[in-house]
């Protein structure tokens, strides 16, 4: 993939992270901080199908936003063909497995398995 | 660490040749001696040198090498900023020697080392080679097929206000000052730097140029343009006023599809 | 070795923010930021998922993270990721080319137009920002 693309991803995800975020934020302030986080409002959150969605969109943007920028940092430390092969796939990799482990706590809270 | 004191007949020798002149004041110059080929630290020396107000980074180290140790390796040519030669870390920070006054770095110690992110020549002269290979990878010249020289053709016209978009770009001396100040360059050794890539905009930005996406596909890299953060160092350093961070940015937008 | 004769700055000339300016405070504040957040996410994620093996270790889970350290490691959250948005916000603004100013003539003292004061005052501005959020955060969580 051009870097460019990848870049534009980047930004892409930082924007659109940014405003979800803030929704998923004003969450917590939307009643007292300590009560929205007992055990009884979160799942409530997680049945909430709209905003699950939002949290796997959240999860998802800022998987990418995040490794990406650390994968920037780590070819910028070092260079060499294999190391970079190597951080360009651990990167998607450790995007992947994030994702997975997020959604799998967002999908099985939100169909009541817990 | 050699300390030289400068002879006695030397101070008077100064002070005679510009009696209407302020007493010099005399300073201490640490110079960075280093052979690669035979150690891999440098070693410091210090030298006394009496300077005017107006006296030069460059000129002290002249001084030292008429006067007291002639075996300094330094790179100098023009004395006034014209041809990027004597580019070298001043107290801590890349500037050029003819350029700097030891007056306006207001120390009583002036500590002089080669550039960062370049090979070590000898002392103070460092090794531009990969620099020059990579501007001449940005292509520096304008791309036309319709060469001026051509019988018949007609030479190409430039208003003022073309000319402006690119004139800024085209002061750089190849120094090396941005490079050094760079924090991608200082680990990155397959960054193409801020001198190159503001180079590469200063043709693409030249409206007789026809070579954009040529450059563009250049840059847009992993070790391209995309490793600036904007952390504006190059622009700091510049001794011409290029502002390599702006170029930089700007050819940024022809790929983030802002610039025209 | 071969690097050692390159004289690269290495790590730490790329992690000193004290030479050139604001604009290079501004890229270490965001590079530490970014990293924080990351390991933040991970973290998050991490703590969230005892939802799933029930109430016993949800409150396990916050009795502690929910306590005088956890609350000082998420205001400093809160002013990571106000500072990290803000500075992006201007980053992404000036990599795109708007906002660095124009390329004219350069006149001695050669000052940057590039590092302009509108910049300088974008990072300060994020900054307060950060500041501000960290207050309000640090007060509805210690105020609870
Ligand atoms: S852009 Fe400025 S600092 Fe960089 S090489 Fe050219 S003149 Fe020197
Ligand atoms: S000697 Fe030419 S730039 Fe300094």
């Amino acid at each position: 993939m051009r870097e460019s693309i990848i870049m534009k991803i980047h930004y892409g995800t930082a924007l659109g992270a940014v405003a979800l975020v803030a929704v998923h934020i004003l969450m917590r302030l939307s009643q007292n901080f300590s009560d929205s986080l007992s055990y009884k409002n979160v799942l409530v959150n997680y049945h909430l199908l709209p905003y699950a969605l939002m949290l796997e969109v959240i999860l998802v943007l800022l998987s990418v936003h995040g490794f990406n920028g650390l994968r920037v940092i780590l070819l910028e430390l070092k260079q060499g063909r294999s190391y970079e092969r190597a951080i360009n796939y651990g990167s998607i990799a450790a995007m992947a497995v994030l994702i997975a482990y997020g959604s799998r706590t967002i999908l099985m809270a939100g169909m009541g398995v817990s | 660490m050699a300390t030289v004191e400068v002879p006695k007949e030397e101070k008077d020798a100064h002070a005679a040749s510009a009696p209407q002149q302020s007493e010099p004041k005399t300073i201490t110059l640490r110079i960075a001696r280093i052979n690669p080929s035979e150690q891999h630290e440098p070693k410091f020396e210090e030298f006394k040198i009496p300077v005017q107000k107006w006296t030069t980074v460059l000129e002290a180290i002249l001084f030292v090498k008429q006067n007291l140790d002639h075996s300094v390796a330094v790179r100098y040519s023009c004395r006034q900023a014209s041809c990027g030669s004597c580019g070298m870390k001043i107290n801590g920070k890349p500037r050029l020697a003819c350029y700097t006054k030891i007056s306006e770095l207001d120390s009583p110690v002036i500590t002089v080392e080669p550039m960062n992110n370049f090979p070590i020549i000898r002392d103070l002269a460092v090794d531009f080679k990969q620099m020059f290979a990579t501007h001449k990878r940005m292509k520096p010249f304008v791309i036309n097929e319709e060469s001026e020289v051509k019988p018949g053709t007609k030479e190409f016209v430039q208003k003022p206000e073309d000319l402006e978009k690119f004139l800024q770009f085209s002061y750089c001396i190849k120094c090396g000052l941005c490079n050094s100040a760079c924090p991608t360059m200082s680990t990155d050794k397959s960054f193409i730097g801020p001198q190159g890539l503001a180079q590469a905009y200063r043709y693409t930005a030249d409206n007789r140029d026809k070579g954009k996406n040529e450059r563009l596909k250049i840059v847009d890299e992993s070790h391209g343009i995309w490793r600036c953060h904007f952390a504006g160092s190059c622009s700091y350093v510049c001794p011409k006023g290029v502002d390599p961070a702006m170029a930089i940015q700007l050819l940024r937008g022809y790929l983030l599809g802002f610039g025209k | 070795m071969a690097e050692r004769l390159s004289n690269r700055e290495g790590i730490k000339g790329m992690a000193n923010p004290t030479r050139y300016g604001m604009l290079r405070v501004a890229y270490w504040l965001q590079r530490l930021s970014g990293l924080g957040l990351l390991a933040y996410l991970i973290g998050h994620i991490y703590e969230t998922s005892t939802i799933l093996n029930g109430k016993a270790a949800w409150d396990n889970m916050l009795s502690l993270t929910e306590t005088p350290g956890g609350h000082i490691v998420l205001v400093i959250v809160i002013g990571m990721c106000v500072f990290h948005t803000g500075n992006g916000i201007r980053v992404m603004i000036s990599e795109g080319g708007k906002g660095i100013g124009r390329p004219g003539q350069p006149e001695y003292p050669y000052k940057a137009v590039s590092l302009s004061s509108k910049q300088r005052l974008c990072i300060w501005v994020s900054i307060a920002l950060a500041a501000l959020a960290m207050m309000y955060g640090a007060g509805v969580l210690f105020g609870n």
